[in-house]
């Protein structure tokens, strides 16, 4: 009963904080410097008339409050409208660079894990002090680097730009799974498991992962979260036409339309990925 | 380890040294354009060379290490602060005002504020001057990132609450005010302290991200971040490696930083 009104109360956080968070980034935008000038209006090729439609045709978002609650019903309806600087259907455009960020995204998470994992096991199952100490320092030296020049520098090396964000996530994890294998290593029963004479192999399946699985699961969330964010400068500085760039385009040119709803979606995806972090992190301790 | 923490003391000390004497250094303006020699490798005039607008890098880099050096910091202590008045507050207040402050910093914490600083950055007008630009894109990150350090000032508030020592101020009739400056500002300083040393090099790099995406600090005032705006420029013109120096000292100085202080805190 308990984890259920967790998870009915999480849901009713997650949905506040999206909603607020989209009324916040379109409120910003509606009240930005240069919000609602059209660069037509400079126009002289068109009439007074003309100019006047164009000038109206925005009127509709000047009270921010109707006009976020009637983006909120649009989306209801599934249509999202056109972008002011795009001059492309929102909807298509979120569709069409969803789908690059996510592949993107899945790429860098699944080279970030699958290298972190390799890492931390070799340095358990080979006791090396010295990987040990190598693969610290080149964790913090890669978390010594910004992600938008992590996304130069692989561009300089021709690199794909997966691997930026890979870089970008792969010392957090790297880093929080070998602190939580060091501290379950020093556990009592490990001990006495290890005074028993098991192998290193066993001693990591039997009685580590076991034990790690549910901060490794909550940790996924948090790495996830960490992508979608590195996302934008990454996306923004490889030319990668991925929600990401297209969040820092509609940013710069104050395109309100596009903007609601990508907030609402960066917004989505960060909240869910934290909050199953966050849920499972708060059964383990109810259980510890 | 405690060998490491003073070569990096030492090194983060020396960094700062070297940027903040440019400001009493008169050999070259980091704002000068020397129209003769642009791009030009390291000479006896140009030690590290020249930008692609003539300007002397070593004079930039000492400039924009001291820029992000002084206003990081300052960044730093004001979310603390904001992150005392909120989480340590509620904390020891407790109630709704503890409930509405989890909820709050809940909210704070989910949006991702790289998104939210870009679109706040981006609202800023295009005429804003180079010292307001670096003031405000700081003064940001300061306001929207005090959501870990209120999380957890809120956790040890509530912990405090309970002890001995401010039930007994409580009942001696001790004052809000009085309980929060005397008896629990002392008590949460350490906090506070390793909040502060974890959030400098978290926000040069924020800092650095924002001027990649040309969201940062304005030009022609330098920063560790928009200096890194010059690896752009090696993209297209492959330049020579001096172009990589305001990474290096970056990562000296972000990397020095988190093993003279962040470590010892955790530990």
């Amino acid at each position: 009963m308990g984890l259920w009104r967790a998870i009915a109360r999480r849901l009713l956080l997650v949905g506040a904080t999206i909603a607020v968070g989209g009324f916040l980034s379109a409120t910003m935008v509606r009240y930005s410097p240069g919000f609602g000038t059209d660069e037509r209006q400079l126009d002289a090729r068109l009439s007074r008339e003309s100019i006047e439609a164009i000038h109206s045709a925005s009127a509709g978002q000047q009270n921010i409050v109707l006009y976020y609650l009637r983006s909120m019903s649009r989306l209801l309806t599934g249509d999202l409208g056109t972008s002011q600087s795009l001059h492309h259907p929102v909807r298509d455009l979120l569709a069409e660079r969803s789908l690059i960020t996510v592949r993107m995204v899945a790429l860098g998470l699944a080279i970030a894990w699958a290298a972190a994992i390799f890492l931390v096991t070799l340095t358990w199952l080979l006791r090396a002090e010295g990987l040990e100490k190598l693969c610290t320092v080149a964790s913090g030296l890669l978390l010594c680097i910004p992600a938008g020049a992590m996304a130069i520098l692989l561009v300089l090396l021709d690199a794909p730009a997966y691997l930026a964000l890979a870089l970008v996530v792969f010392p957090k994890i790297q880093r929080y799974l070998a602190d939580l294998v060091s501290s379950t290593s020093r556990m009592p029963h490990m001990i006495t498991a290890k005074s028993k004479g098991l192998s290193e192999t066993k001693l990591l399946l039997w009685h580590v992962v076991p034990i790690i699985r549910r901060e490794v699961l909550a940790l996924a969330g948090v790495s996830l979260a960490l992508a979608v964010s590195a996302a934008i400068p990454v996306e923004a500085l490889c030319g990668v036409p991925g929600i990401g760039q297209l969040a820092w385009q509609s940013a710069l040119a104050r395109d309100l339309p596009v903007l609601v709803y990508v907030s609402l979606l960066v917004i989505a995806c960060t909240v869910l990925a934290n909050s199953g972090a966050d849920l499972l992190a708060d059964e383990r301790r109810e259980l510890s | 380890m405690k060998a490491a923490r003073i070569i990096a003391c030492a090194v983060a000390a020396l960094l700062a040294l070297a940027g903040f004497s440019s400001s009493f250094s008169t050999r070259l303006d980091y704002s000068q354009q020397d129209r003769t020699h642009l791009s030009s490798p390291p000479s006896s005039a140009h030690w590290l060379g020249t930008d692609i607008l003539g300007r002397d890098r070593l004079a930039r880099l000492q400039r924009g290490t001291a820029v992000s050096l002084s206003l990081a910091p300052a960044a730093a202590g004001l979310s603390v602060l904001l992150a005392f008045a909120m989480g340590g507050c509620a904390g020891l207040a407790g109630g709704v005002a503890e409930s509405v402050a989890k909820v709050v910093i809940d909210l704070m914490l989910s949006i991702p504020w790289l998104f939210l600083l870009l679109i706040v950055r981006a609202a800023m007008p295009l005429n804003t001057s180079p010292a307001a630009s670096a003031t405000i894109t700081f003064l940001m990150l300061g306001l929207l990132a005090w959501g870990v350090p209120a999380r957890i000032l809120l956790a040890r508030a509530r912990r405090l609450r309970q002890s001995e020592f401010l039930v007994l101020a409580r009942s001696a009739g001790v004052s809000p005010a009085r309980l929060v400056c005397v008896h629990l500002m002392p008590n949460l300083l350490p906090v506070m302290e390793a909040q502060f040393w974890i959030a400098v090099p978290v926000f040069i790099l924020a800092e650095a991200n924002l001027s990649l995406l040309g969201l940062g600090v304005a030009e022609p005032l330098p920063s560790l971040g928009n200096l890194l705006s010059e690896l752009e420029s090696v993209l297209s013109l492959r330049t020579d490696l001096c172009s990589f120096s305001a990474l290096l000292v970056l990562v000296l100085i972000v990397g020095s930083l988190q093993v003279a202080f962040i470590r010892r805190e955790v530990s």
